[in-house]
């Protein structure tokens, strides 16, 4: 592993950063909480810079090979080390962990949820972007697994403290699934790591030596990766922490969740479980792409039953990362460039779907479907914004959202090699029903909300024309950059499908496509 | 007459740098004693110093000894052994025993209690642990066992007028004696059958040919400690004792004490009997599965703190026997002792700290209740995050301590490789995700929930509370962060003599 750059402080200084805004905040009274944000969203907005000059740094030419590696003792007792790099899969992901963390942060700006705090809800912010950028940087499954659980309890925190009604079960929920997600991951971590022979942790040494285990033990290994990683994503039938905490949670904290979290499943398949253990993905791909169309329908068929605008977007999100799933399952290359495309999009929609839903409890109070209406008539900008994310959303071609899904669908036709191809094949049209389904909710959605004049008790001088005024500035400012790359990345997808794939040829080594 | 009977006797060379440690405790509880009989009562506080300076002064022969290049230093004709595995562990004895001054010195203050009379016997218990860390002969295990256990049940029943203290002292007592018998028993069964009380001796003897008599001696021994170490169904005594006790005092029954017993346990198994492990092999792993999770079932119903600490003390060692049930595989000894000493070293800083939050919160609250910490992050920020930061560790959430404690049992668990360790180390997984129930409990008391009748008075933090308070968190978060610093100051898997070696 040669160093390509002498920037291999970058990643780190990036991971880190936040926690050194952390510190300085721990020495701000918390009566003045505009000092407290600004701190904050200039820790926020550092972090990013360095994560642009990471990208303009970053060599195109060679995104399949890891960047910035650097690589330093840690815990050489169990033979881990600080081992971290970026390549072209990893570099999307990082990138938009940040971009989310500053925007969500601008977002809170004036929409600290009740009970304010402001100190400490940016505090645990800052600490989730630690967590995530960490996540997709590590190179050491260790290091990987800190990371992984670092985020588990800002989260906890965030829907607990500042969520709705129901927040404390929900925060409840959402903990135990991944705290047993990810003892589990670390038994399958452990067993790996003597299989190989118990001489390190690293990500490249054990997909070098992985591949030499018994297929049935690797099956075992990767079941309890499975485990984990599909609590995150989360996969039918392990989702059910997910519409609960969406719900519950407060608008920051379910667009962090969806944009970046649910990824960090998607993200250790694709960096971990896949290529260490190829044998055993092959025999797992089937069940993961089942599990995957399940999740496409199921989610699809949840979110018609919804009368809550929120856990009808939730319930999308089980439907999106289905495709995901299935992009991943196939194994071949394109329906990984699919998946982690999809990733991305999903993050720019989802995330801007739930920003959406938040600034509309924060005007109706409420986020029941059939109280809601003439959207477009009160608040024109607001109305046209969740039209576009609708669009976005169910794959419309010329929006991100579509590069996501549809080639995903596509590359179940032709499954990798070794793969049953009726199989997928017949996963590919329940896909391609699923997509149907995803028009009818989200064009249903908005046809209740959005047209037709407002409902009495909302309409104008009934009380409520304070609180119903259109996009502010603060908004603004935190939704442009989501809504630009949207239509960025539908118009020229190529941007960055040039960067994940040749990274997800380096992955698919194994399995010779 | 007697003298001609022993013409060979001649005094043993003595290693006064490898005994200074128990030398200067020795020496420093004498002094105690004259002075609280000397001193009038107005100036009894310098006692609390003191105490404190004693135990300071003998960690610094520990610290003296772990860089000198010295090697193993073995006294007595090899019955007592000052070794890395032993440094570590009398470290850990003395800085918890400082850590608890800390945090009685000023309940006792103000409770008025006998001063001079709780420092001799807390040090004469911390002289029994250092003692025991260095024991590798059965008789000197033994006496040392008692010397740190019979002070530590008076100090359960310090509250002369409390009913409960009362019961905690009794319970303790007679349980602990139950025990003691039990291993005495086994005890004098071994002696009969290999002759010798040297450990090293009787493992050679014992090797790995067992009659029924040997299995059981083992068996015996095994049990005995499994009621020092409170291990299911062993336990009963450990919550009424708990929660009975003085605060400071189960904080140091919780951890020193429970050390102590591993400690014994490890230098019994692995020194004494590394052939018999078809014996407690299977032992460790009912009794490591039991543990945890009657522990943690048990922790999730409590509603006092102190009780619930019991339940979670009881389940935290069910993970410390993790890794016994595997120790005797080919391989795993030295990752198994690593990860028993490394869980000690975590829980020790991570437990210690929770009391102190429990004893900053109770003077506020005057309750044990977990419902009094309701709104605690809203009124005391500070206190609430540390308290958070230590319930993340011993539920093992990184990138506090917790974690690799957990992380280095499971893994020595995984590299024995059998079903057997598989099947534990799931449980083990298992279990760590429930232990979230309870610790989580308090997680939301103090995030979540409203103050309780609306009282936001700040909490006051003695000095000497929040001195324990730093040393607590700051070990805490280095041994999460960087494992690697404590684990590399030598190599703690050097416990001389285990496994024939």
């Amino acid at each position: 592993m040669e160093v390509l750059s002498d920037h291999n402080w970058v990643l780190t200084v990036g991971t880190f950063l936040p926690l050194v805004g952390v510190l300085i905040m721990l020495f701000i009274p918390k009566a003045d909480e505009a000092l407290s944000k600004a701190v904050a969203i200039g820790t926020a907005a550092a972090t990013l810079a360095v994560g642009v000059f990471t990208m303009v740094q970053f060599n195109y030419d060679k995104a399949g090979e890891m960047q910035f590696v650097a690589q330093a003792e840690w815990i050489s007792v169990i033979k881990s080390s600080y081992f971290i790099g970026l390549d072209g899969i990893s570099l999307p992901l990082y990138f938009l962990s940040m971009v989310i963390t500053l925007l969500v942060m601008i977002y809170s700006w004036n929409h600290v949820p009740s009970p304010g705090n402001a100190k400490a809800f940016y505090i645990l912010m800052l600490v989730l972007q630690t967590g995530m950028a960490g996540t997709f940087i590590a190179r050491d499954l260790v290091l990987f697994f800190v990371f992984f659980e670092l985020v588990l309890l800002p989260m906890y925190f965030m829907i607990g403290v500042w969520g709705g009604e129901n927040r404390q079960y929900a925060s409840l929920k959402f903990f135990l699934y991944t705290m047993f997600g990810s003892a589990l991951m670390l038994v399958a971590f452990l067993a790996l790591f003597f299989k190989t022979g118990a001489e390190s942790f690293a990500i490249p040494f054990l997909i070098e030596n992985g591949g030499a285990i018994a297929k049935n033990t690797q099956i075992w290994i990767f079941a309890g990766m499975f485990v984990g990683f599909a609590v995150k994503v989360p996969m039918f039938p392990f989702h059910t922490w997910l519409p609960d905490a969406h719900t519950q949670a407060p608008t920051q904290g379910s667009v962090i969740l969806a944009a970046i979290l649910l990824k960090l499943g998607t993200y250790g398949f694709v960096r971990i479980a896949i290529p260490i253990l190829p044998e055993a993905a092959k025999e797992w791909a089937p069940w993961i792409g089942l599990l995957a169309v399940i999740g496409i329908i199921y989610g699809a068929l949840g979110c018609l039953a919804q009368t809550d605008m929120k856990r009808l977007i939730a319930f999308s999100s089980v439907a999106h990362m289905g495709y995901v799933m299935l992009g991943i399952s196939t194994l071949t290359s394109f329906g990984m460039n699919a998946a982690m495309f999809g990733m991305v999009a999903h993050g720019l929609i989802t995330g801007m779907l739930f920003f959406v839903a938040g600034s509309v409890k924060e005007r109706y109070h409420t986020l029941e479907i059939k109280r809601l209406s003439g959207m477009l008539v009160q608040m024109p900008k607001l109305g046209w914004i969740l039209g576009f994310c609708a669009m976005a959303s169910l794959g419309l071609p010329g929006l991100a959202g579509f590069w996501g899904e549809f080639p995903a669908i596509l590359s179940a036709y032709q499954p990798a090699p070794g793969l049953n191809v009726t199989v997928f094949r017949v996963y590919m049209v329940v896909a391609a029903i699923g997509t149907v389904l995803a028009a009818g909710y989200l064009l249903w959605l908005y046809q209740r909300t959005a047209f037709g004049e407002p409902t009495e008790e909302f309409a104008a001088g009934h009380g409520h024309d304070e609180d119903i005024h259109d996009v502010n500035k603060f908004e603004w400012i935190a939704w442009t950059p989501l809504l630009i790359a949207i239509v960025v990345f539908g118009v020229y997808p190529q941007l960055m499908f040039q960067v994940l794939d040749p990274a997800v040829g380096v992955t698919l080594k194994a399995f010779g496509g | 007459m007697l003298s001609a009977l022993a013409p060979a006797w001649t005094s043993p060379t003595i290693d006064y740098h490898a005994l200074a440690p128990e030398m200067i405790l020795a020496g420093g509880i004498v002094l105690l004693v004259l002075l609280d009989l000397f001193v009038a009562d107005a100036k009894k506080w310098i006692l609390t110093p003191l105490a404190s300076f004693i135990v300071l002064g003998a960690f610094i022969p520990v610290l003296t000894l772990a860089l000198s290049d010295g090697g193993v230093r073995s006294l007595f004709d090899d019955r007592y052994m000052v070794d890395n595995f032993s440094l570590v562990m009398k470290g850990l004895f003395l800085l918890s025993g400082y850590v608890v001054i800390l945090l009685t010195a000023d309940h006792l203050r103000e409770g008025d209690y006998y001063q001079g009379e709780y420092w001799f016997l807390l040090l004469t218990s911390l002289l029994g642990m250092v003692m025991m860390a260095s024991s590798r002969d059965l008789v000197s295990i033994f006496v040392s066992l008692e010397l740190l256990s019979i002070p530590a049940y008076m100090m359960a029943a310090w509250r002369k007028r409390d009913l409960r203290s009362n019961e905690a002292g009794i319970k303790y007592y007679l349980l602990g004696v139950f025990a003691s018998a039990l291993m005495l028993y086994g005890m004098s069964l071994l002696y009969g059958i290999s002759g010798s009380t040297k450990l090293v001796e009787i493992s050679k003897y014992l090797g790995t040919d067992l009659t029924s008599v040997r299995a059981l001696a083992v068996f015996f021994i095994v049990v005995g400690f499994a009621f020092k170490v409170s291990a299911v169904p062993f336990h009963t005594w450990a919550p009424d004792t708990y929660q009975g006790a003085p605060t400071p005092v189960t904080a140091f029954l919780s951890v020193a004490s429970k050390a102590a017993g591993f400690v014994a346990l490890v230098t019994v198994i692995f020194v004494g009997f590394p052939g018999s492990h078809d014996v407690w092999q299977p032992v460790f792993w009912i009794l490591s599965a039991l543990t945890m999770t009657v522990g943690n079932v048990l922790a999730l119903k409590q509603t006092n703190i102190v009780r619930m600490l019991a339940y979670s003390s009881v389940a935290q060692g069910g993970f410390i026997l993790m890794p016994l049930a595997v120790a005797g595989i080919d391989g795993v000894a030295n990752s198994a002792l690593r990860a028993i000493v490394t869980y000690l070293l975590v829980y020790a800083a991570t437990n210690l700290g929770v009391f102190a939050v429990v004893m900053v919160v109770a003077r506020k609250t005057r309750s044990g209740e977990i419902s009094s910490y309701g709104g605690l992050f809203s009124y005391a920020p500070g206190i609430a995050t540390l308290m958070t930061m230590f319930m993340a560790s011993l539920a093992g959430i990184p990138p506090f301590g917790g974690w690799f404690g957990k992380f280095a049992a499971f893994q020595s668990l995984v590299s024995a490789g059998t079903t057997w360790a598989y099947a534990l180390a799931i449980i083990g997984g298992i279990n760590s995700a429930v232990a979230f129930g309870y610790y989580g409990k308090i997680l939301r008391e103090m995030w979540m929930k409203p103050v309780p009748d609306g009282d936001t008075t700040p909490v006051t933090v003695y000095s000497s509370l929040s001195v324990a308070l730093v040393i607590t968190s700051v070990a805490t978060l280095v041994l999460g962060t960087f494992p690697g610093i404590p684990l590399h100051f030598g190599d703690i898997a050097g416990l001389a003599g285990a496994f024939g070696k």
